[in-house]
């Protein structure tokens, strides 16, 4: 029996375009195929996020543009564009 | 008192402010890392919280030997000062192929202050890519989050795995973002950990005769692969800051950035 399993990419992106540069990334396999984890690569899997589009993967979260809390606007803490995405594979069940 | 020939100079300390860390290769001798190795291996002595650095490591210690060399002395005086103080120390072993890695993280917690603390790793045997070692962030130092809460980022542009030879000696920024890689290999990974509080203001503690060095401004305008556009201007802008803290000149600035939003208009001209 064939069944679906998610694996999540999530990219981060130098500016709040999709088409804007990678310059961190995760991947989260459901398939169980893979299991990458911290500082297990040094090159980014796409140039940008819509690179990962064009080869498959359906972006299901964009982040939220919020303006900076009183006092905080110069200074910096996680990552901002932070975008998700999702590619359905089948596998063995 | 540390002689003036070991300590840092103006450009390493605005590299330190820029990238948040300082290595120095192969500086111990293979004959005391060997020593090192050993004594890890037992475990180490430690002392409460606060203890002043100069009252750890009674002899013998191969640790305390390391720890005094001339060269490391001049590296903790520069960035904090005299009598700093001990704050607490670990002995990180990976085992043999052991298959996980840490999650990314900041030491301790959240901190506001623009003062800092410096972490030492030591590395006392040569770390090839696949055992793994540290991993480290230039430049995430000012980033305010708190310890593990970035546990979700698991690779950035311009990352840097220590690969290194036994004896290296790196300096991190007490913020810096980073964790242990998996040990790929078949032997075990160690590396010691030493934080130090300092106790002075840390102001121009280093050697600051190319205080002036046009290289400087340069070194603090440098970007690292994985700012964001914008979010990367106020990393600048931060360097400036702390640049000022530590040379006491108010008025430093790289490319304008920190002066165009500090513009106060004060005089009145209306009739």
């Amino acid at each position: 029996m064939r069944i679906r399993r998610q694996q999540v990419l999530v990219l981060y992106l130098a500016d709040s375009a999709l088409d804007s540069t990678v310059i961190g990334w995760s991947i989260y396999d459901g398939t169980g195929r893979a299991a990458p984890i911290t500082g297990d690569n040094d090159s980014p899997p796409y140039e940008t996020g819509l690179d990962a589009l064009k080869d498959g993967w359906r972006v299901f979260q964009f982040p939220q543009l919020l303006p900076p809390y009183p006092g905080t606007e110069y200074a910096t803490s996680f990552l901002k564009h932070e975008f998700l995405f999702e590619r359905l594979e089948e596998i063995d069940g | 008192m540390v002689d003036r020939q070991y300590l840092l100079s103006s450009k390493q300390v605005a590299a330190f402010v820029a990238d948040g860390y300082l290595r120095f290769d192969a500086l111990v001798p293979d004959q005391l890392n060997q020593a090192a190795m050993r004594e890890l291996d037992g475990g180490l002595k430690g002392a409460p919280a606060g203890t002043p650095l100069d009252q750890l490591y009674p002899a013998p210690s191969a640790i305390g030997q390391i720890m005094r060399m001339p060269q490391i002395q001049g590296i903790i005086a520069s960035l904090v000062g005299p009598a700093p103080l001990f704050d607490h120390h670990a002995i990180h072993v990976r085992q043999a192929n052991e298959v996980q890695s840490q999650h990314l993280h900041a030491d301790a917690v959240i901190d506001t202050a623009m003062h800092f603390d410096i972490q030492l790793m030591y590395y006392p045997h040569d770390i090839p890519l696949e055992m793994g070692g540290t991993v480290l962030v230039p430049g995430s130092q000012f980033r305010q989050i708190n310890e593990s809460d970035i546990g979700r980022y698991q690779n950035l542009r311009g990352q840097i795995p220590m690969v290194c030879q036994g004896g290296t000696i790196l300096v991190l920024h007490h913020g810096i973002w980073h964790c242990g890689r998996r040990n790929q290999t078949d032997r075990i990974r160690y590396m010691y950990k030493l934080r130090l509080n300092p106790t002075v203001q840390q102001l121009r503690l280093w050697n600051t005769d190319d205080l002036n060095d046009p290289e400087i401004a340069r070194i603090l305008s440098r970007r690292h692969p994985w700012y964001e556009w914008a979010s990367g201007r106020i990393e600048i802008m931060q360097r400036s800051k702390l640049w000022r803290l530590l040379t006491g000149d108010e008025t430093y600035d790289t490319d304008y950035w920190l002066t165009r939003v500090e513009n106060k208009l004060d005089r009145d001209l209306a009739i």
